[in-house]
């Protein structure tokens, strides 16, 4: 188990490093980053330049730059932002909170939904049901997330004015704040609850066609046990275990969900970091998101151990 | 008693009755993908011939047949008589949307192709050769590929296309970085265990050298994986490009693809709900047909797969 940790944390900052250093790299390529500081049409005079590249520790070599910004991370300091000065860390503080709001709610979405289903499903193979959800999977695997969500807007927003548009609503009272969520999480857990479906209706139907299941059946055992006690708690490994990786799935849907819905997360300042090339609140949110996955699939790895007994990590 | 009518315990019942011609259909068109063949058969054939079966220039523009509405909202055409007829509409700039998404399939399938195989050939040659000499060079291959998998790689998408610029070219190169890194673990795997083989120890014993080995006796042997992965993902490759596009990112603005569509319609929704509705549904179709092709292709050729998602 010891090891196991020690290979996650290698792992960790392994990742860290080549998620950071890959887009640190190429945030510099393009173009001298003060010329981001100077407006079009007027003239700056070198020296300023040169100050300002000193400022901003730009007139070292670009490995250089890159570690001391590593060591700045160590002590907690991702930089400013280029385009207002406010503190990296302060922004990234300020909208993540947004960002796992969203995904925790589209979690609670995919894994309520699409477990009950698939176990419905697989339960009544063949009827209604099946076909049901097995549709609502087929779109959730087909449908690209942000036409899920504009058509939503469409139906839901703009036809029958259900459902507010877009933002978060925040300040307004609280069940008006709720319908806020109803939408992005939605779309943002269609996909996983697809999966979450197909999984949990795939492991279910394997587990009621076991012998275990059929010697319990034979024995005389009433189909609600058979099913809950026998063949419930086996069908839920699987599904279980995928569930910290969704999660962690969720960082890269967040970009264009919050985009569509004017979500103040995350995945929005990082796409405005990119259009205006504010090489600091990029690697800053980069490295954001990468943490969140390395968390998120340790977490995965763990539940594995937790909840099925076959697996140990030595 | 008498003698009772065969009934159930001989067959299914249906098979007393092969003249039950809805029922055999049923099973036919279960048995084999016929529908989402039909529908990629489609495809590819609006995808080769877009620039004679689409109604209109695609990328033609013109103010004011801006918005036009789709042919069955017919009080618009009634009211404007020298309007031609769109069957799906036009977009802000007046472009026919049909066109548009018959041409938009023409770039998907060719960005899905060409990036499938390359990730493909890409991917298998790293996997034999992690599985295959394994040691160093597989710990660096399988390290980096886990690296590669943690980064977010929309933003890093986003910030390619900002620093580097756009095209068709980017566009397939980001599709490849992302199609190859899946195929890489699942193919060191199989190679882990074909190389085991008593057949492949007999080869080297007669002398083959490790790329005879590699390509006669164990590619084959991974080819079936290969394939399976390929026609599962593809449909997953295809969201990827249309989430690209409609981000803005690799593909220009003034090529037709689904993607730019449905970011094009977005700010007319309430308007023009047509120019971001009909590309979605050409994606779906895609997507959908090249899904059930997958779970087919990989139910027939290996049905220990089916676990996979």
């Amino acid at each position: 188990m010891q090891r196991f940790l020690l290979r996650r944390l290698v792992f960790a900052v392994l990742s860290f490093i080549g998620a950071t250093l890959a887009v640190f790299s190429l945030a510099h390529a393009k173009e001298d980053p003060v010329n981001l500081f100077i407006k079009e049409g007027y003239f700056v005079a070198p020296e300023v330049l040169d100050n300002l590249r000193k400022k901003w520790g730009l007139d070292k070599p670009l490995l250089v730059q890159y570690f001391i910004w590593l060591k700045n991370v160590g002590t907690g300091d991702l930089g400013r932002s280029v385009q207002n000065n406010r503190k990296v860390f302060d922004i990234m503080k300020e909208r993540w909170g947004a960002t796992i709001q969203l995904a925790v709610a589209a979690w609670i979405f995919g894994t309520f939904i699409g477990i009950p289903l698939g176990i419905l499903s697989a339960l009544k193979r063949g009827s209604f049901w099946d076909y049901l959800a097995r549709g609502l999977a087929l779109f959730g695997q087909s449908l690209p997330a942000f036409w899920i969500g504009l058509v939503g807007i469409l139906i839901f927003s703009v036809w029958l004015q259900w459902l507010p548009v877009a933002t978060r609503g925040v300040g307004e009272p609280f069940f008006q704040q709720m319908k806020h969520y109803i939408l992005p999480s939605i779309v943002l857990g269609w996909a996983p609850m697809a999966a979450y479906l197909r999984l949990t209706r795939s492991a279910m139907l394997e587990v009621l066609d076991s012998e275990y299941v059929k010697l319990a059946r034979a024995k005389g055992v009433s189909g609600t046990v058979v099913v809950w006690k026998h063949a419930f708690r086996n069908a839920l490994i699987q599904p279980l275990t995928v569930a910290a990786l969704v999660l962690a799935g969720f960082m890269d849907g967040a970009v264009l969900v919050e985009l569509i819905f004017a979500w103040p997360g995350v995945g929005r300042v990082a796409v405005e970091a990119v259009t205006q090339n504010d090489f600091t609140v990029i690697t800053g949110s980069v490295l954001l998101f990468t943490a969140m996955f390395v968390v998120f699939s340790f977490i995965a790895d763990i539940t594995y151990v937790l909840i099925d007994p076959r697996i140990r990590y030595s | 008693m008498g003698i009772a009518a065969p009934s159930v315990g001989l067959g299914q019942g249906r098979q007393l009755r092969p003249w039950h011609w809805p029922q055999l259909v049923w099973d036919f068109l279960r048995r084999w993908p016929v529908i989402p063949v039909a529908v990629l058969a489609m495809l590819i054939v609006v995808a080769i011939f877009a620039p004679w079966l689409a109604p209109f220039d695609p990328v033609k523009q013109s103010l004011v047949r801006s918005h036009v509405p789709p042919v069955w909202v017919t009080h618009y055409y009634a009211q404007n008589p020298e309007v031609e007829t769109h069957i799906l509409g036009t977009d802000r700039f007046g472009r026919d949307v049909l066109s548009r998404v018959i041409h938009g399939a023409r770039i998907s399938l060719m960005l899905a192709s060409i990036s499938m195989t390359t990730g493909v050939v890409i991917g298998a040659w790293a996997g034999l050769a992690a599985g295959y000499y394994g040691g160093l060079l597989d710990e660096f291959l399988t390290r980096f590929v886990d690296v590669w998998n943690a980064m977010p790689f929309l933003l890093v998408a986003l910030v390619v296309s900002v620093t580097i610029g756009q095209g068709i070219i980017i566009m397939i190169a980001l599709l490849v970085a992302l199609t190859w890194v899946g195929m890489v673990r699942n193919v060191r795997a199989e190679v882990l265990t074909l190389k085991e083989r008593d057949y492949v120890a007999l080869a080297r014993v007669a002398g083959a050298s490790d790329l005879r080995i590699l390509l006669r006796h164990i590619l084959p042997g991974v080819l079936n994986l290969l394939m399976i992965m390929a026609s599962l993902r593809v449909g997953g490759l295809i969201l990827t490009e249309a989430s690209l596009s409609f981000l803005g990112v690799g593909v220009p603005s003034h090529i037709p693809t689904w993607g730019i569509m449905i970011n094009d319609g977005r700010q007319f929704l309430a308007t023009a709900w047509w120019v971001s509705v009909f590309p979605g549904l050409g994606i779906f179709l895609t997507v959908m047909s090249m899904n059930f092709l997958g779970d087919w292709v990989r139910d027939r050729t290996d049905p220990r797969l089916r676990q996979v998602r």
